[in-house]
């Protein structure tokens, strides 16, 4: 007994009883039945099945991983497997023997098919317990393969899965590009045929075995040399703008999203990344550009009908003054009681948009319609693909303008007063006019976004501008890496772009977008790509991370 | 010695707690001064009185011949004083170097505009003002750490950094609030040296708030001793060590007469 409780056993059981509750609660919401019918490779794999074996599979590979490499810790991996596999079972026999349906009403018979692969209840059991078993045991034995292809392996087959989900997308872009015919070569039914998953499976864990060999001389040299580091900016300029030609209008339409938020997620950055501001009422000046763009440039009865570029920078300009006068009231206050006060001024721009005292002007409720699409040269940026251009331009604009401001005396001023605002003074940095700054560029980068958001959408309304998209761009930027750019660029395709892309988990989508978040803020608390000074700061034990001059 | 910083009749109240009261003092140029006395006797708070960071109740403190005690912490910064903390206050999770580059920042000269466009200016501003920084490192002994976050630096090269943050914006007058607090001998003896080389290598003022009177003793040559908000003694070392009534604020009266300290404590029921 006393053996039997010893901390790593109890830590490994308890790890097992986790697994389990995830696995039979996924299937008693439902998600493991809505996606049974949803092959991810015909006829071997479905969604369904991914959904209930992944958190033995995942805790499994993680309970095993940075031990000694002892084959005795693959009992770990047994334990879990078995614990999740009989927790299963014990949810079958329950759905079977009671009428759980009255409760749970999600637990169908044809749920129950599904978790036993349709053997049968008895042979499906045992079907059962043998296939989470051996998934526990083959994903805690990737940590016994050297390192590299471990890893590669595991990096191969999740994107062999990822782009299994994304089977829609890819079969729609397949067909524009080669024709029925590819499809009918590379998939059956909309999912992968086996030999399909299996090539791309070898082929993408190839690469990633590949690719740190490919990369290591680079690291070894001092500095890439300049025409190579010109060939790859240009390769990454000509990829940025035949994007759209690849992606289709669909994707275009949320890269632009992606974009908007970008734009909102920079501006953001110099707030709170680097000034320590932090400010809840951020989407007030996405308003404020929408709306001045929108009366500026709308030919209908509310608009003035100027052209887009011309009203462009009158937004940005209105947004920044905006900044200011947000600014103003807000400069002896800290923490808290800033945040709530710039959640109250949010608040106030939308009320102020809705209400009967400016109806006359930007319409109230009903809003402001008919905004031109941009025009360029007699051509009209009517579709998502040419409007992108526009975003594109934008977004590489403000990416540029702040990433000189931060390296530069404002930048480090900016950081000293989110470092010690009190110091920071006393060393002869003029608080008022630091912080206003961060107030009005940041206002600025929003109300770019704003002003092209309206004529993309051709109409705005009030309740566009929800409380929601200030927590979006703050969450995208914390997920990113607070104060790091091209952090904030991850954050925002991840944190815009990926819920688009989980659409068909419908009503799940926002449960596993949730539950991805907190994942990866329990395991990358400083977001994926922290700035230098956050990484070193919350790895400060990993000493071969801090490399002195 | 002209004097560079004049207190007349400072008085500074938190509510109905006087934290300083009355105070007179002098400093004279390029000298060692320090500031003494027990806890709470309002040291720091004359301090921030000096700094900006409290606006004095009544009386007013001039510094170079213009009254200060109405500006901005960051004017008076840019006026010449500058001044370290008593529990060290870097900004921890930036480096040593821009630690020093922030303290620099008042004599910078580029806007915005030459930040976004990257001017000559902008470029000449960054040179200067890295060049000035590393020869700062190199001044405190910490040549070629410069790219080390502050906050894993040891203690006394934190302590050293936090003089040379406050050197960068060349002040005239520099105010340490306890240099050597927490420090062992040996470290404590290498910042009393260090302190006198400041004076004696860069001409400024130094003006000391400090507990260990060995380092008080062996620098400063002019001392002011505070007790609950005034000042009780003034004068050179040797003078404020045989005043009678700084070693009775130091060790109370009994130490020197029981009975007085009765009459004391008579007086101040006294008061209430």
């Amino acid at each position: 007994m006393k053996n039997l409780l010893n901390p790593s056993r109890s830590r490994t059981l308890s790890q097992a009883l986790i697994a389990g509750f995830v696995s039979v609660n996924l299937a008693a919401i439902g998600m493991v039945e809505l996606f049974g019918e949803r092959y991810l490779v015909t006829g071997i794999l479905t969604m369904g099945q991914v959904v209930f074996l992944l958190a033995p599979a995942a805790f499994s590979f993680f309970a095993v991983r940075g031990t000694g490499k002892d084959w005795k810790d693959l009992l770990k991996a047994l334990t879990i497997g078995l614990v999740a596999g009989f927790m299963l079972l014990l949810f079958i026999w329950l759905a079977v023997s009671f009428p759980v349906r009255s409760v749970l009403l999600n637990v169908s018979p044809s749920l129950i098919d599904l978790l036993t692969f349709g053997l049968g209840t008895f042979a499906g059991s045992l079907a059962l317990l043998g296939v989470t078993v051996a998934v526990s045991l083959l994903a805690a034995a990737m940590n016994y393969l050297p390192q590299l292809y471990g890893r590669a392996i595991l990096y191969g087959f999740s994107l062999t899965l990822l782009l299994a989900l994304l089977s829609q997308i890819l079969v729609e872009r397949i067909r524009n590009f080669f024709g029925q015919q590819a499809i009918g070569f590379l998939f059956s039914s909309g999912a992968f045929k086996p030999l399909t998953a299996l090539v791309l499976f070898i082929l993408l864990t190839a690469l990633f075995i590949a690719l740190p060999r490919l990369s290591k001389p680079k690291a070894a040299a001092p500095k890439p040399r300049v025409p190579v580091k010109l060939a790859r900016q240009l390769a990454l300029s000509l990829l940025l703008l035949a994007l759209p030609f690849f992606l289709g209008t669909y994707l275009t339409e949320v890269t632009n999203n992606v974009g908007l938020f970008l734009l909102m997620g920079l501006g953001l950055n110099i707030v709170v990344g680097l000034a320590g501001l932090l400010d809840l009422g951020y989407v007030a000046f996405f308003a404020i550009g929408a709306y001045t763009m929108a009366v500026l440039t709308s030919t209908g009865p509310l608009g003035l009908g100027l052209s887009f570029w011309f009203a462009l920078p009158i937004c940005v300009v209105v947004a920044a003054l905006a900044g200011l006068v947000l600014g103003i009231p807000v400069l002896k206050m800290r923490g808290d009681y800033l945040a709530i006060v710039t959640l109250g001024f949010g608040e106030i721009i939308r009320i102020l948009a809705l209400s009967d005292l400016l109806k006359p002007y930007i319409g109230g409720a009903q809003g402001v319609l008919q905004i031109p699409k941009p025009s360029l040269f007699g051509l009209v940026l009517s579709t998502p693909e040419k409007l992108y251009y526009v975003i594109l331009g934008c977004a590489l604009l403000a990416a540029f303008i702040s990433n000189r401001l931060r390296e530069s005396r404002l930048g480090r001023s900016w950081i000293a007063i989110r470092e010690d605002e009190d110091v920071a003074e006393a060393m002869g940095i003029n608080l008022v006019r630091t912080k206003l700054m961060a107030f009005a560029i940041g206002a600025g980068f929003s109300g770019l976004a704003g002003a092209i958001f309206a004529p993309k959408l051709t109409s705005i309304f009030p309740h566009s501008f929800s409380f929601l998209i200030s927590i979006n761009v703050l969450s995208l930027i914390i997920v990113g890496g607070l104060g790091s750019i091209p952090g904030t660029i991850v954050g925002a395709i991840v944190l815009v772009g990926l819920p688009e892309l989980l659409r068909e988990f419908a009503e799940f989508r926002w449960l596993v977008y949730g539950a991805l978040l907190v994942m990866m803020m329990l395991t990358r608390p400083e977001g994926f790509i922290p700035s230098d000074i956050m990484r070193r700061e919350l790895h400060a034990g990993d000493s071969e991370n801090v490399s002195p001059s | 010695m002209p004097t560079i910083l004049t207190s007349n009749h400072v008085t500074k109240t938190f509510g109905g707690l006087v934290a300083v009261s009355d105070l007179n003092l002098e400093i004279q140029e390029h000298s060692i001064s320090s500031v003494i006395g027990p806890n709470g006797a309002g040291k720091t708070t004359f301090f921030n009185c000096v700094t900006g960071f409290y606006r004095v109740t009544s009386g007013e403190i001039v510094f170079d011949g213009r009254p200060i005690h109405n500006h901005r912490p960051d004017q008076i910064c840019e006026f010449g004083i500058s001044r370290t903390y008593q529990n060290i206050r870097l900004f921890s999770a930036t480096t040593a170097i821009e630690n020093i580059l922030v303290g620099e920042d008042p004599r910078l000269k580029a806007n915005v505009i030459d930040a976004v466009l990257r001017t000559k200016r902008f470029h000449d501003d960054e040179r200067v003002a890295v060049d000035e920084a590393r020869r700062l490192l190199e001044f405190i002994g910490l040549r070629g750490m410069g790219d080390q976050l502050a906050r894993n630096l040891p203690y006394g090269a934190q302590r050293r950094l936090e003089i040379a943050r406050a050197l960068a914006s060349k002040p005239k007058l520099l105010l340490l609030d306890e240099p050597t607090a927490g420090m062992n001998p040996h470290e404590t003896g290498e910042m009393t040296h260090f302190i006198q080389n400041l004076r004696d290598d860069l001409g400024i003022t130094i003006l000391l708030i400090e507990h260990d009177m060995r380092v008080v003793m062996g620098i400063s040559e002019q001392i002011s001793v505070l007790d609950y908000g005034s000042k009780i003694a003034e004068g050179k070392p040797q003078e404020i060590q045989k005043n009678q009534r700084v070693i009775e604020a130091y060790l109370g009266r009994s130490a020197t007469s029981g009975n007085e300290s009765k009459a004391r404590k008579g007086a101040a029921h006294g008061d209430a």
